[in-house]
């Protein structure tokens, strides 16, 4: 792959306000004032006595791709894991704040998480798919959701997968396993497997971090296309693809947020010391 | 050829030397398994099927057709009655109560353990299970005997109109299916913790509750473990011995009905083996016979469950 400088990635990127009209036109009036999607206010983590995250305030637009950059151990990983409770899972963790998707807090005790995480997917870093067929992969969400029609279940896996364009490549051996897939092949199938559950909010932790170049600009050209229709916060530790698919960029170090604004921005005229001397590569 | 020593060869010769026999000793070892077993097909073929020299073997006086279809077993009596198949139903009975007790209660507990146990929970009940599988079998064959047939058998059957045994088939078949659960949780648990984390994970971040986890993700990834701990289980209490012999009885008896008095092909081995028929005899040799039965059923069920491994188990990387 051609390496390209920031400023010709910055040059052919779409602009923020080109988006605006690619969702379903009844909602053309919320896109005009943007809404917050996901926003934390001054949370603080725990993995028991340490604390992992010190007062964390950030508000990411519906339908944008909000980039969390910073050296290993700052803290990226666990608050993107704290947007959907996927922290819940580790004992003894703790945490003080509010999380809010759709101005509801996420950690109310009234909320069914079970719901969230259908609404808040999730990709990881390694790809995970179950041991078990394309299709089962991805009829996996649906059919846990209650989904027992077969001809729905059809729709969901041709629709999963062509908007994780992985249908060309798989839709001869749909039944085979899906850990026959390449790498990327298996990111991408991990891609559809989360939006066969239709969720709005999409985070990725290092989704492309295991791959090679040219899986690597596939789920790039992805995201951009999924942007359209779904909110995207993904952790790279890669600072050339934060720059090509995020519209907003966070840099945390050390358990803070050091900078938040708009990629472009913070990429060229970074207001903090340390998010310069980060992004210019002198440390991290 | 070239004789000349390379330059680079110094030492080697000794190291080559020093690498064959290591290879050879482990190789032993690892043989030493297989010689075992074929040495005990040889004796139990020699006194049941082909006689060596001047002994005659078992088949070779009583017809494999009465054997298999007689329906009695009394070989001290006249000519002697060798129809295993009293022995083989008393086996099915104790075995198929075990199974049914053990194997359920065995896979859950290992779920609790591996996927709903807290650290705390876990380190204390895993001792336990430690414990339940340290016990010796000649106890738990006496606690069928004084506990488990007078306090739950006989009011049971009492409750169904039916008059138990001081020695039946259901309290051998649960107390043995009591034994069985540390080897199939401790066995279970280690398969369903090897499921790698990141399975877990897609599954939860798809809004799986922990039961969709366990049993829709963990298990089907963990099945082949799963499934080879029931075979160990089952052959376990196939070959169960003391307990069944203490809480079954030493009755041949073709019955459907487990508050009877039995006897399964493995007590009767033992009662037959110290008792008074004489060394040669064909009494003896009948031993031999089960003992043959046995260890083809065992086998019959490890190719079984080969097959049914390669058929269904999900394979993770």
């Amino acid at each position: 792959m051609e390496l390209k400088t920031f400023e010709h990635l910055m040059q052919n990127r779409p602009e923020l306000p080109e988006q605006v009209g690619h969702g379903q036109p009844g909602r053309q009036a919320a896109d005009v004032a943007p809404t917050m999607k996901v926003e934390t206010r001054n949370l603080d983590f725990f993995y028991g006595q340490l604390q992992a995250l010190f007062g964390i305030s950030i508000a990411m637009r519906a339908r944008s791709v909000t980039a969390l950059i910073g050296p290993s151990g700052c803290g990226k990983s666990t608050y993107l894991r704290t947007l959907n409770r996927m922290n819940d899972i580790a004992e003894g963790t703790r945490l003080t704040g509010e999380v809010l998707v759709d101005g509801e807090s996420i950690y109310d005790p009234q909320v069914d998480v079970v719901e969230l995480r259908k609404k808040v997917g999730m990709v990881f870093q390694k790809s995970n798919p179950f041991p078990k067929s394309i299709f089962d992969n991805i009829a996996f969400g649906p059919r846990i959701g209650g989904e027992r029609n077969r001809a729905k279940l059809e729709e969901i896996v041709v629709r999963s997968l062509h908007q994780a364009a992985l249908w060309d490549e798989v839709k001869d051996r749909l039944h085979a396993s899906a850990l026959a897939l390449s790498g990327g092949q298996q990111q991408r199938l991990c891609i559809a497997r989360t939006l066969a559950t239709s969720p709005e909010v999409i985070l990725m932790d290092e989704p492309a971090s295991a791959l090679d170049p040219a899986s690597t600009a596939r789920i790039e050209d992805l995201i951009f296309e999924l942007k359209k229709n779904y909110t995207i916060i993904i952790v790279t530790h890669n600072m050339q693809q934060a720059a090509r698919v995020s519209d907003y960029t966070a840099f945390f170090y050390q358990g803070r947020l050091i900078e938040f604004g708009a990629t472009k921005a913070l990429f060229t005229t970074p207001k903090e010391k340390q998010t310069e001397d980060y992004i210019t590569g002198r440390f991290g | 050829m070239n004789k000349a020593r390379h330059p680079l060869s110094a030492k080697a010769n000794f190291r080559r030397l020093f690498e064959t026999a290591l290879y050879c000793v482990l190789w032993l070892c690892a043989v030493v398994c297989i010689f075992v077993t074929a040495a005990i097909i040889f004796v139990l073929l020699t006194e049941s099927v082909f006689g060596l020299g001047e002994n005659i073997a078992f088949f070779q006086k009583v017809s494999l057709k009465n054997f298999l279809l007689d329906t009695e077993w009394a070989p001290q009596y006249g000519e002697g009655k060798f129809g295993i198949l009293p022995l083989f139903v008393g086996t099915l009975w104790v075995t198929g109560i075990a199974a049914l007790i053990g194997l359920p209660v065995g896979l859950a507990s290992a779920i609790y353990l591996s996927e709903y146990a807290s650290p705390t929970a876990r380190s204390l009940i895993k001792p336990l299970l430690e414990i339940l599988a340290g016990i010796p079998t000649v106890v738990y064959g006496y606690f069928a005997l004084i506990f488990v047939t007078p306090l739950l058998i006989k009011p049971f059957g009492a409750l169904l109109g039916i008059q138990a045994n001081t020695f039946n088939a259901l309290s051998g078949g649960i107390v043995v299916g009591i034994m069985i659960i540390p080897m199939v949780t401790s066995l279970s648990e280690d398969v369903l913790r090897a499921v790698p984390r990141g399975l877990r994970e897609a599954g939860y971040a798809l809004g799986a509750t922990r039961l969709d986890v366990s049993v829709k993700i963990v298990l089907p990834a963990a099945l082949s473990g799963i499934l080879a701990s029931f075979l160990l289980a089952v052959s376990r209490a196939l070959g169960e011995t003391m307990a069944v012999t203490i809480a079954v009885g030493i009755q041949p008896r073709l019955s459907w009905n487990p508050f009877e008095t039995m006897c399964t092909m493995t007590a009767n081995i033992a009662s037959m083996s110290s008792g008074d028929s004489s060394t040669g005899s064909i009494e003896y040799r009948s031993i031999y016979a089960v003992a043959l039965s046995l260890f083809v059923i065992t086998f019959a069920l490890n190719i079984f469950s080969q097959f049914i491994l390669n058929r269904y188990r999900e394979v993770y990387n």
